[in-house]
């Protein structure tokens, strides 16, 4: 079974702190660069969504093809975002 | 053997409960620090609002950690989204957890929307210490100001916050309020962006970024 994820911190200042890539499939080329720039897409949408709700954890905000993301956002709006593949999203 | 049985073992770490943390700390060694804190600075500065200034930056880094930690402990992983709260958070739980005890009152401006106001008889940081009269209004309250702006910041709420002293007839010692003022953007619940030049009309946009201040017809 091959699952990729992919995982960014962000600050609240949308700087990023860390990004890490998971999984076990093989890598393509530009993997990363997609990875970053669907995570980053999803920024706007979490920061509108943060404000509605007072839960931490938002799942499955935004899609891109199969990668799935969601995000958990801390007390001082530091947001760790992931993205999934659909076919393993079980989180 | 020494006993196992006491403590209860957890098979991953990460189910163990979040400790509560030391209750306590010792008042004395904790003035000592906050006046060694205040005399090294003053040593760094020219004037009393750049000491003001630093204190309030020592009580920032207080407040950003505070938040996400009182988060976690006492809040049981919900974030606050409204402005009544993240007040009544600060003026409770934030307070309970630094000094003890809820402070004393929290009040909301009459003239202006967008201040409100913590007192406090006596700040547990001004205890032990007096201002000479040669240094005017300074306050060392400007650390627990800090504290303050650090919470509401980092949540989401830009303020200025200052801590004044205020006379109260039949007492001898003024009391300490912490005023904070909002940034527009909190009071009018838009994001900043949305804003056209005066700061008044929330502006719809067709698409374009460019020039968005201008386009309001109350202010052009």
């Amino acid at each position: 079974m091959t699952s990729t994820a992919c995982f960014i911190i962000v600050s609240r200042n949308d700087i990023p702190i860390y990004e890490a890539e998971v999984g076990s499939a093989a890598k393509r080329e530009d993997a990363a660069q997609l990875h970053q720039f669907v995570l980053h897409a999803a920024l706007d949408i979490v920061q509108d969504l943060a404000w509605t709700t007072s839960a931490m954890f938002l799942k499955a905000i935004d899609r891109f093809n199969d990668l799935v993301v969601s995000v958990y956002v801390t007390a001082g709006h530091i947001l760790y975002i992931y993205g999934t593949d659909l076919h393993v999203h079980n989180i | 053997m020494i006993g196992t049985g006491k403590i209860k073992q957890y098979a991953n770490v990460l189910d163990k409960p979040l400790g509560k943390g030391k209750q306590e700390v010792s008042l004395s060694a904790f003035a000592f620090l906050f006046s060694e804190l205040v005399q090294y600075n003053q040593t760094e500065v020219d004037n009393i609002s750049e000491l003001e200034t630093r204190l309030e930056d020592a009580g920032y880094a207080v407040g950003a950690r505070v938040l996400e930690l009182l988060c976690h402990r006492d809040k049981g992983n919900r974030r606050e989204t409204r402005l009544l709260g993240i007040l009544s958070f600060v003026h409770s739980t934030v307070w309970k957890v630094l000094f003890g005890k809820v402070a004393d009152s929290l009040e909301k401006g009459t003239e202006q929307e967008d201040e409100y106001m913590i007192s406090e008889k006596e700040l547990l940081v001004n205890r032990f210490i007096s201002i000479p009269k040669d240094m005017g209004t300074f306050h060392c309250g400007a650390f627990v100001a800090g504290i303050v702006k650090g919470v509401l910041e980092n949540a989401g709420f830009p303020a200025v916050v200052t801590a004044h002293f205020v006379p109260v007839e039949g007492q001898q010692r003024p009391r300490t309020t912490i005023l904070i003022k909002f940034a527009e953007e909190v009071i009018l619940g838009w994001p900043m962006s949305m804003l056209c030049n005066s700061g008044k009309e929330a502006v719809n946009f067709s698409g374009y970024w460019y020039g968005i201040k201008d386009y309001c017809n109350k202010c052009s």
